[in-house]
C-alpha cells in the first residue's frame, strides 16, 4: 500500500484494562511534515506514539505508518522508522563510537555502511576527540543529539521523538530544533511530542490531545486566529481549561 | 532470526561484561570465596568431640575401655576426676558432648561373668552427632567384648566395603554438590539483571523499536554468559580439585557437556525472571529465593530426595539441581558416563529449553 501520508490512523483506540488512553483518534500526517503532538502528561500521548512505533498493539482501530498497517506489519514498519524517547539514553558504559556500531548492527546494516556512518555522524557533530570516551562522560546536550543521529543512522522516512528535549537548557533545545529542522529539509517526516509550548511554535502543524481525545488540530498560525491568541502557550490554556 | 543482529547483541554484551572490570572480579572471584567458605563450614564429619570420663575402677580393664575411645581422632578425653554432680554443668557449657561413668566393680564384674553396665551420657541435642557417638560406642563395647573374651562362639560381624567415598569424607559428597549450587546462583543472577537493566535505563525500548526480535534478544544475551558462566565452573572444579581433593573419576569432557547444559538452564532461569521484574532489586532477590533455599533443601544437597515426603519429592523433579547432583555426583565420585545418566541429562535440557521459552514467551507479552 503506497499513500503520499506518512502516517494515517483511523479510530485508534488502547485500553489499559477500564482505563482508556486512547480513544478513537484519527489523524493524518503528510511526508516532510514537522508534527507537533502535544498534551498534559497523562493525555495518552505516549501511548498513541508507541502503538505508532509497533510497540504497543491497539485495543481497537486501524493505522498506517510509513504504507504499513500496525496491526500486522510491524516489523516492516520498524525497519522504516526511527525513535527516540526522553527516556532514551544510548549505553553509558559504552563508547560513542561503540553505541554508533551497536545500533548500526540491529539494524543490520553492513559493515563498511557502519563505518561510513559512524565517521560521517562523528564528524557532524563534531564529537572526534569524544569518540573514544564513554557516552555518560557527554553532556546532556550532546547526548541527546547523538541519540537522535543514532536513531537515523538506518535511514528512516518518519522519526518519532517523544518528548526529546526534556530537562535540556534553552540554548540545546534551540539546537536540537536546528537538527530537527534539517531532517525535515530532507524530506523525512518528524513526528514530535512535546509539552513546551514554544517548541509547537517551530511544528507545521499540531494536534493537542486531552484525556485519550485529540480535541483541536491545525497549523499553529491557523489556531492562534481561531482562538485569537498570540501564542500557543496561551491556546493551549485556554483548550485545556474549558474541558 | 538474523546472525547479524545477533552478533551485534553479543559484542555489545561482551563490552558491557569486560568494561566492568570490577564486576567481573566479583562474578569470578565469588564462586572462589563461596567454594571455600561452604566447602570447609557445611561437614558432618565428626571430629574431636570432647568427653569425661569417671572412673571409679581404675583397673587395667577400665584404662582398656577409654582407650577404646581416645585411640582415634574423633574423641578427645578432656576431663578425668571430676565428680558426679559436676558432669551436668559440663554439658550446659558445651565443654563435652560425652561423658562415661565406669562403676567401681567393673572388673570385678566382667571376671563374674555378669552383665556389666557402664553408663554412656551422651547430648544429642545436636541429633547427628548423638547417632554418632551412641552408633560408635556400641562399637568399641563390642570391640571390647571380643577382645576380653576372646573370640566367643557366634558371634555376628559384618565386614563392610565402603564403595566410592571409602573415606566417607562429606567434602566428597558437599563439594560436587556446590558446583550445582553456585554455578545455578552466579548464572541465574548475571542473566536476571542484564534486561531489567536495560528496562530501567530505557534502552530496551530502543531496541524494540528496532527490526530485532525478542528471541534475538534472548538468545544474543544468553551466549555470552554461557562463556562467563562456563569458565566459573571450571574455576570451581579447579579449586574443589586443590583444595578438597575430591576425586574425579569420570570424564572431564562429559562433566564440561553437562556442566553446558546446566549452566544453560541457569541463565534462561534468570531471564525468564528478568522478563518479569520491573527493576534490578526485585529481580536479584527473586533470583535468590528461587535458586538457593530449593538448591539446598529440595535437590539432595543436604537431604536424599528418596527420604522427603511425597509432595516434596515432586517438587525436587523441578529442581534443576536435582538432576545435575545426579550428574556431578556420579562422574566425579562413581565415574560412570552417559549411559547410566542420559535420562538425567534429558530432563535437563527439557527444563532448560521450557524455561527459555517461557523467558521468550513472558517476554513478548511484556510487549503488548
Amino acid at each position: 500500500m503506497q499513500t503520499d501520508k506518512a502516517v494515517s490512523v483511523s479510530k485508534l483506540s488502547r485500553h489499559f484494562g477500564k482505563f482508556i488512553a486512547v480513544d478513537e483518534i484519527s489523524f493524518e500526517v503528510d511526508k516532510g511534515e514537522i508534527f507537533g503532538f502535544l498534551g498534559a502528561n497523562g493525555a495518552g500521548k505516549t501511548t498513541a506514539i508507541k502503538m505508532l512505533c509497533g510497540l504497543l498493539k491497539p485495543t481497537s482501530g486501524e493505522a498506517t505508518v510509513a504504507g504499513f498497517s500496525i496491526n500486522s506489519d510491524t516489523s516492516k514498519i520498524k525497519k522504516n522508522i526511527g525513535y527516540m524517547s526522553q527516556k532514551f539514553s544510548l549505553y553509558d558504559d559504552l563508547t560513542v563510537k561503540e553505541n554508533i556500531e551497536f545500533y548500526g548492527g540491529i539494524y543490520g546494516l553492513s559493515r563498511e555502511k557502519i563505518s561510513d556512518k559512524t565517521d560521517q555522524l562523528i564528524s557532524e557533530l563534531n564529537l572526534d576527540k569524544m569518540k573514544n570516551s564513554l557516552t555518560r562522560s557527554l553532556p546532556l546536550g550532546w547526548k541527546q543529539r547523538l541519540a537522535l543521529s543514532t536513531s537515523l543512522l538506518h535511514d528512516p522516512s518518519i522519526i518519532f521523538l517523544d518528548e526529546p528535549t526534556g530537562g535540556v537548557d534553552p540554548i540545546s533545545r534551540r539546537n536540537f530544533w536546528r537538527i530537527i529542522y534539517e531532517i525535515a529539509s530532507r524530506g523525512k517526516t518528524v513526528f514530535v511530542t512535546t509539552h513546551y509550548m514554544d517548541e509547537a511554535e517551530y511544528c507545521n502543524r499540531v494536534s493537542i490531545m486531552h484525556k485519550g481525545k485529540i480535541i483541536e488540530l491545525g497549523t499553529p498560525t491557523g489556531l492562534k486566529q481561531k482562538y485569537n491568541k498570540t501564542t500557543m502557550q496561551d491556546i493551549f490554556i485556554s483548550i485545556i481549561g474549558q474541558n | 532470526m538474523k546472525l547479524k543482529r545477533i552478533i551485534s547483541i553479543i559484542i555489545k554484551e561482551y563490552t558491557h561484561i569486560f568494561r566492568d572490570w570490577r564486576s567481573l572480579l566479583i562474578i569470578i572471584l565469588m564462586p572462589v570465596l563461596m567454594i571455600i567458605l561452604y566447602g570447609y563450614a557445611i561437614t558432618l564429619d565428626m571430629k574431636n568431640l570432647t568427653f569425661a570420663v569417671i572412673d571409679d575402677a581404675k583397673t587395667p580393664e577400665s584404662r582398656e575401655l577409654i582407650r577404646g575411645f581416645t585411640e582415634n581422632r574423633f574423641f578427645i578425653l578432656k576431663y578425668t576426676d571430676i565428680k558426679r554432680n559436676e558432669i551436668e554443668s559440663l554439658f550446659k557449657k558445651r565443654y563435652i558432648q560425652m561423658a562415661l561413668v565406669i562403676p567401681e566393680d567393673f572388673s570385678e564384674s566382667l571376671f563374674s561373668n555378669r552383665i556389666t553396665k557402664v553408663q554412656l551420657i551422651v547430648d544429642a541435642a545436636d541429633s547427628n552427632v548423638g547417632t554418632f557417638i551412641n552408633n560408635y560406642s556400641n562399637r568399641v563395647a563390642q570391640l571390647f567384648n571380643e577382645k576380653l573374651n576372646n573370640r566367643s562362639p557366634g558371634i555376628l560381624g559384618l565386614e563392610p566395603r565402603i564403595l566410592y567415598n571409602p573415606d566417607m569424607k562429606s567434602a566428597n559428597f558437599f563439594v560436587p554438590g556446590l558446583v550445582a549450587l553456585i554455578l545455578l546462583l552466579i548464572c541465574s543472577l548475571l542473566t536476571s539483571i542484564t534486561i531489567t537493566r536495560e528496562k530501567e535505563t530505557g534502552t530496551l525500548e530502543q531496541i524494540l523499536v528496532s527490526p530485532v526480535n525478542p528471541i534475538e534478544i534472548v538468545v544474543g544475551k544468553v551466549i555470552p554468559y554461557i562463556t562467563l558462566g562456563f569458565f566459573n565452573g571450571i574455576i570451581i572444579i579447579i579449586f574443589a580439585r586443590l583444595l578438597f581433593k575430591v576425586p574425579i573419576n569420570g570424564s572431564l569432557t562429559l562433566i564440561a557437556v553437562l556442566s553446558l547444559i546446566y549452566i544453560f538452564v541457569a541463565l534462561s532461569f534468570g531471564l525468564m525472571i528478568s522478563a518479569v521484574a520491573k527493576t534490578q532489586q526485585i529481580a536479584m532477590l527473586a533470583t535468590l529465593m528461587a535458586t538457593v533455599l530449593p538448591t539446598i533443601m529440595l535437590s539432595g544437597f543436604i537431604f536424599p530426595v528418596a527420604s522427603m515426603p511425597l509432595p516434596l519429592q515432586y517438587i525436587s523433579k523441578a529442581v534443576p539441581a536435582t538432576y545435575f547432583l545426579i550428574i556431578i555426583r556420579g562422574i566425579m565420585l562413581k565415574g560412570i558416563g552417559i549411559a547410566e545418566l542420559w535420562q538425567h541429562a534429558a530432563a535437563l535440557s527439557g527444563i532448560g529449553i521450557l524455561m527459555l521459552s517461557m523467558a521468550i514467551i513472558r517476554f513478548k507479552m511484556t510487549l503488548e
